[in-house]
């Protein structure tokens, strides 16, 4: 486990009290925290730095366009991407999901083709290609779950005989936890001959990643789940894709020469950054992941894993409660529902304890569907959490079924 | 500060547990679909009205405790009213929530509503407890669309 006693005093905001009592963050599957470094970092950018990227000729503007490269080149390294020039800042996962469909998919997707998502995908990487394939009078296609929340693997070889232009999924699902076999999804894929997608909103904060080992041809991740600032992310790309694809947002940065009528585009990655970038978010993400690579990640999953195993055994212990998603191959990500107690009411109900937790669908409503529940509650931990985080959230737990005399659902 | 039991009075933990008019209404001829899309809670209402008098009002659907419970209570509440009382009501009973200007004075005056005057002290709650209300005034203004708690002015 992580020393946490040692970590928690680089997190400014879990000093805070929450209703009188001490904040119990458990809603890291949502955003995380964010530590002094990364502050830090952002306002010494600010502070020391700051200049428009990419064209000054003077010092400042020099040093703001090596602290926003070195970011790519940290982001780069983080994943094992396959080349600096394959890391396109966005502003989070949806926006490099976006982008993938709206330049890949509006290039290469036609009317009759089909693109599989599957059922435990979240609405960022399932609504985009909804317009894609509308666009396009192409089908999408929706894999289904296993009863314990895995990718239904007969149903997605069935999905794949339609011979997809794309595949798409997550690493790590938001809604179960699941930790789907990223590298086997991929390589059945590419046998059927479509392009991969992986989602990786979720598995980004929480493993190690090497996107060159899973081989898919798209990875997207946002900073505000990994300590990073809201805003910050990226999409990681095999570069030759990048090079065929046309620009996403037309504007200044991505274009080489601007004539009356038509325009030439800037080199990969600049060709998919109109505009001025986030630098502090790039900056920000930098200071994440160092942040991160000086615990391991190795050790970050390894601490979250057992934390969920360890709030599991508790919860499951709480009569009433059930816990969703599968028990092994799982993220810090623990949805449970408690008897016929509404999880809207037992967010608030927590809230007054000062343990946040979320409730909802998650934003995974076709997965809510086929689990058959409108909504379920959610813990999610994160580096700063402990043993004492899931005690604090079994005991606000055990307040919410006397106040509401729990009868099982 | 407000402690969960302004929020889970006795009568909204009952009417949650056991809703009244929780049921399709024979011979309605208004109906609405209300939705929350922050958490998923949705009510299915039809109204029956005869000569402009709420003359039956049931729901159905699935939801938080406030919102099953609001909706439970405002069933009772306006069965019997006319079209413009009901209305009168949805104006003190969303404003005792918000602190709008009908607020009433004393909220018992609102009988058992009242119990939803702790309410005001949550916000993310505010549009639970409206979502019942919001969604019957579509029904008799016959507004065939979803209400949607994101479309609501709350």
């Amino acid at each position: 486990m992580l020393d946490t006693a040692t970590l928690r005093p680089d997190f400014p905001i879990l000093s805070r009290k929450e209703h009188g009592h001490r904040l119990v963050y458990l809603d890291n599957a949502a955003t995380s925290q964010k530590p002094r470094q990364v502050l830090d970092a952002i306002v010494h950018y600010y502070s020391s730095h700051n200049a428009n990227v990419h064209r000054g000729a003077y010092a400042l503007a020099v040093e703001a366009t090596e602290a926003y490269e070195a970011a790519r080149t940290t982001v780069a390294r983080f994943v094992n991407a396959w080349a600096r020039e394959g890391v396109v800042f966005t502003r989070g996962t949806t926006e490099s999901i976006n982008l993938v469909a709206a330049s890949w998919g509006r290039t290469h997707v036609k009317a009759g083709d089909t693109v599989v998502v599957t059922a435990m995908d979240h609405h960022s990487n399932i609504v985009p290609w909804q317009l894609l394939c509308q666009e396009k009078r192409a089908t999408l296609r929706m894999v289904e779950i296993t009863e314990d929340g895995r990718v239904d693997l007969s149903d997605y070889g069935r999905a794949l005989e339609a011979k997809p232009k794309i595949v798409a999924f997550p690493y790590v699902s938001n809604s179960l936890g699941t930790v789907n076999p990223a590298a086997q999804l991929a390589q059945l894929a590419h046998a059927a001959g479509a392009v991969v997608v992986v989602d990786g909103a979720q598995s980004t904060p929480h493993l190690r990643v090497d996107v060159q080992a899973l081989d898919c041809d798209f990875y997207a991740l946002s900073g505000h789940k990994m300590l990073a600032p809201m805003g910050s992310g990226a999409l990681v790309a095999k570069p030759a894709l990048l090079e065929a694809m046309p620009p996403y947002h037309g504007g200044g940065e991505m274009i080489e020469r601007v004539w009356d009528d038509h325009s030439t585009w800037n080199k990969i990655p600049h060709k998919f950054e109109g505009g001025t970038p986030n630098v502090e978010a790039a900056v920000g993400l930098a200071a994440a992941i160092a942040y991160l690579e000086q615990l391991g990640m190795d050790r970050v999953a390894a601490h979250e894993q057992a934390l969920a195993r360890a709030a599991i055994e508790r919860l499951t212990r709480i009569e009433g409660v059930t816990v969703y998603g599968p028990r092994d191959h799982r993220a810090g990500v623990v949805p449970f529902i408690y008897g016929d107690i509404h999880p809207h009411d037992l967010a608030t109900i927590l809230d007054r304890d000062g343990v946040c937790i979320r409730a909802g669908h998650h934003c995974t409503q076709p997965l809510m569907r086929r689990l058959g529940v409108a909504a379920t509650a959610r813990a999610s931990f994160y580096i700063y959490n402990d043993v004492d985080d899931i005690d604090a959230l079994v005991n606000a737990l055990r307040k919410a079924g006397q106040l509401f005399g729990v009868v099982p659902a | 500060m407000s402690d969960l039991g302004d929020l889970y009075q006795q009568v909204i933990l009952d009417h949650n547990r056991n809703p009244r008019n929780f049921r399709t209404v024979p011979g309605a001829n208004r109906s609405a679909e209300g939705y929350n899309p922050l958490c998923g809670d949705r009510i299915s209402l039809q109204v029956r009205v005869d000569d402009d008098v709420i003359a039956d009002v049931g729901f159905q659907g699935s939801g938080c405790a406030i919102s099953k419970a609001a909706a439970s209570l405002m069933t009772a509440a306006v069965q019997g009213k006319t079209t413009a009382d009901a209305d009168k009501l949805f104006r003190s009973f969303h404003d005792m929530l918000t602190g709008g200007v009908d607020a009433p004075a004393d909220p018992k005056s609102l009988g058992k509503l009242a119990a939803f005057a702790g309410v005001r002290a949550f916000p993310a709650r505010v549009k639970c407890a409206n979502l019942s209300w919001h969604t019957l005034r579509a029904a008799l203004e016959n507004r065939a669309e979803l209400v949607t708690t994101e479309s609501a002015s709350d």
